[in-house]
């Protein structure tokens, strides 16, 4: 048996650890849900301590299905949900606290502190991110706030700080037995205490939060040997560690500066290469780094996230009741040649990329008696296509950056009519890849080229097959039309919640 | 003489009381009004519930008469639903035996085209979907005309697109009454020169075909010089076509 690179993708709802070989091809799949918990409204955490346990069973798992030994594993890499936030304690090796994931919103008493204080333009200028419960360090600074006492032991070096990687990372390389505490920068670089332009804690940002230096882990390349596994997989390097939505930017191989990847999951996640220098957009898509093998210079990449992509669609299942599957919107959408002249903002809870507005609330527009369910579902379908376009769009005018393709991944690459109008609108071909799994991909990767189990870049770029394309072919008359429709229909969703503004989240 | 299958007859019985009663029952008094024992009439109804022949509502797990019966001339799968669980079965296929996969759904006029996997060598090729293949040229065409219900046989002029192309209609029928017995379809260059296929059946709920999945390439990289396929690309289609079957499940 020759050796392989195992990937484990940390995720908000599973863990899961992948097997490649060396022509990046999947040899087996290991996986396992954890609990998710609610217990206030905005509140969403997970159980740092039920994680680890999954993940040290999880790689042994992958490598019986195999029927590889640990002796084969010639390295391991790590992707993980970003922005989740641990804390544990270096003496006994539990988490302190819950791990506070990326979506959850109790920090927003903290934000709006940031912005009232007038902090917001220096926030943006070190790192990149502009203040939002979205980002880890206001979660570090809530949970030292929360247990009294904390941030003391913090400052004297006993308690640690991490997101999941960070977490995985001190566990399997020993954890309370010389566990190594370190973070990798994609990581780091979504905590909002990073200078994206030096790529090291910002002594501001750690002065802004109250945050003890003394917690933090020591930001390391995404590509780097940063120790070596004990017990169940003792011997095997850990090469590699890089948050999920880079990853799949790396599993898809986008090596260049114009590169770019969308993930349709529930959300959509769209992450463009931006080459070695820091990117300074305006407020509309994120600046954030993309990876760092070894000593080389950091690549940035800019972001763009939209809320509301399949979400839209299962509300259509479950809230309207127009489908009865996912899938079928697919087919209530084929029902009719054309929107009708509908349009849905699905601002259900704001808009993010590009716009980002809170109080934007969802609307359907352009309604006539002609209109039917049809309609509906193929408007809900242009509505990801178009939000696409807007990131797609921003991007050209804030970085100068023109996507030439776009590589897609996650469920919603299933439905063809979607893919098609997602071609059409952006007119630039779209490629689905045949290894779908593009997120434990691209940790493999990542890991592989860091021991030298591949020679370099354009190695991985070969095992690249494209299992579909759609080519644009809208008259071009027809889009400068309906995105002319979309930006109107998008006015009349902007600002619509009439509480006293907040104070403006980004 | 065969005797009547006993759960058949209960499961008509417990159809007729549904369509007859004055609104949604629950499993006692279906299982009370047959003079069934609950576990009995549970298994029955959960099968025929799986069927679509029963609709269970889900706030009270009341039972009534489910769409699958005013639908029963309407046989076969959502091909958005068949694509969205067949997509990474048929990606594993492409990955393994390195051609083209195809998954078809049955029309009137032949096979149309659901979903497409590029074969992964990196050749310029453009997305098939919702092409319709031709009945009797084709490997998909062939599966889905012998094992799918309800199609009407192809017109009696079986067009000429290649030199291979079986135009004579007994030569046709003894190629399908093959494909049936053994279970799987080829194509040899009958459409398209220099093309090769292999299909397999779909089979959705009671093993009724709802399509069909095939992989497909240039002739030599299917089939031996003899003409039977290469190792393993029977057996490859055939396994991916029942894990997708089992997947359908409830679907179908």
């Amino acid at each position: 048996m020759s050796t392989v690179i195992a990937a484990i993708d940390q995720g908000t709802t599973s863990s899961r650890c992948m097997l490649f070989d060396r022509q990046g091809r999947t040899l087996s799949l290991a996986q396992r849900e954890h609990q998710q918990t609610f217990p206030r409204p905005g509140w969403v955490q997970h159980d740092a301590d039920e994680i680890w346990r999954h993940v040290r069973r999880l790689v042994p798992e992958a490598l019986d299905q195999a029927g590889v030994g640990v002796r084969d594993v010639a390295a391991l890499g790590i992707a993980n949900q970003r922005e989740t936030t641990v804390v544990w304690d270096r003496t006994s090796g539990r988490s302190l606290g819950p791990a506070i994931t990326w979506q959850d919103t109790r920090t927003a008493d903290i934000v709006a502190e940031l912005v009232a204080r007038g902090e917001d333009e220096r926030i943006v200028e070190i790192t990149g991110l502009p203040p939002h419960t979205y980002f880890a360090g206001p979660r570090l600074r809530w949970l030292l706030d929360r247990r009294p006492g904390l941030r003391e032991r913090a400052a004297d070096g006993e308690v640690l700080f991490g997101t999941m990687e960070s977490w995985l990372i001190w566990n399997l390389t020993g954890g309370v037995d010389g566990g190594v505490h370190v973070t990798d920068v994609t990581n780091a670089s979504r905590t909002m205490l990073m200078d994206l332009t030096t790529c090291t804690w910002s002594e501001t940002m750690l002065d802004l939060l109250d945050v003890p230096r003394a917690v933090l882990p020591t930001i390391r390349p995404s590509g780097e040997v940063y120790g070596t596994c004990v017990g169940d997989l003792a011997g095997v390097p850990i090469a590699g560690a890089i948050g999920d939505q880079q990853a799949a930017l790396f599993g898809q191989t986008c090596f260049t500066p114009g590169d770019a990847k969308c993930t349709y999951g529930t959300g959509a996640f769209l992450l463009v290469n931006a080459g070695t220098e820091r990117p300074r957009p305006e407020r509309t898509v994120l600046p954030t780094v993309a990876f760092a093998l070894g000593d080389d210079a950091p690549v940035y990449a800019v972001e763009g996230s939209i809320a509301m992509t399949g979400s839209l669609v299962q509300w259509l299942r479950d809230s309207l009741e127009i489908i009865e599957t996912a899938p079928q919107v697919e087919t209530l959408a084929r029902s009719v040649d054309d929107n009708g002249g509908c349009y849905i903002v699905p601002a259900f809870s704001g808009l993010f990329a590009p716009r980002w507005d809170p109080d934007a609330r969802g609307t359907i527009v352009g309604l006539t008696s002609y209109i039917r369910k049809g309609h509906i579902a193929r408007a809900a379908l242009e509505a990801t296509a178009w939000q696409t376009w807007e990131v797609v769009e921003a991007i050209r005018h804030d970085v100068g950056l023109d996507l030439q393709s776009l590589r897609v991944d996650g469920g919603m690459t299933s439905n063809h009519l979607l893919m098609q109008h997602v071609a059409d609108v952006l007119d630039v071909p779209v490629e689905r890849p045949l290894v779908s799994e593009t997120v434990c991909l691209g940790a493999a990767y990542v890991a592989g080229l860091t021991v030298g189990y591949w020679a370099d870049l354009s190695t991985l770029a070969h095992h690249r097959h494209r299992a579909a394309v759609w080519r644009p072919r809208m008259d071009p008359a027809v889009r400068a039309h309906e995105s002319s429709q979309w930006n109107r229909a998008v006015e009349h969703a902007l600002g619509w919640v009439s509480h006293p503004a907040q104070p403006a989240v980004p | 003489m065969t005797r009547s299958i006993q759960s058949v007859e209960r499961a008509t019985a417990i159809l007729r009381l549904l369509a007859g009663a004055a609104g949604p029952l629950r499993l006692s008094e279906v299982a009370g009004t047959l003079g069934l024992a609950k576990p009995t009439a549970f298994g029955i109804i959960r099968t025929l519930r799986d069927a679509g022949f029963v609709h269970q509502d889900q706030l009270t797990s009341d039972y009534s008469l489910g769409d699958g019966v005013r639908h029963l001339h309407r046989s076969g799968i959502d091909p958005h639903d068949l694509r969205s669980l067949a997509t990474n079965w048929a990606d594993a296929l492409a990955s393994r035996t390195r051609l083209e996969v195809l998954i078809a759904v049955p029309e009137r006029d032949g096979a149309r085209i659901v979903h497409h996997v590029f074969r992964p060598d990196d050749s310029e090729q453009e997305l098939r979907i919702d092409e319709v293949l031709p009945f009797h040229a084709t490997a998909l065409g062939k599966v889905v005309l012998a094992f799918s219900a309800g199609i009407a046989s192809p017109s009696p002029d079986l067009e000429r697109y290649t030199r291979r192309t079986l135009t004579q209609r007994a030569a046709f029928d003894v190629e399908m009454s093959r494909v049936r017995e053994r279970g799987w379809a080829d194509e040899h260059g009958e459409l398209t020169p220099g093309v090769g296929a292999v299909s397999v059946p779909l089979r959705g709920f009671g093993g009724l075909g709802v399509g069909a999945v095939a992989v497909s390439g240039p002739l030599e990289r299917v089939f031996h010089t003899v003409g039977a396929p290469r190792d393993g690309i029977v057996a490859a289609t055939a396994s991916t076509a029942a894990a997708i079957s089992r997947s359908l499940g409830v679907h179908a």
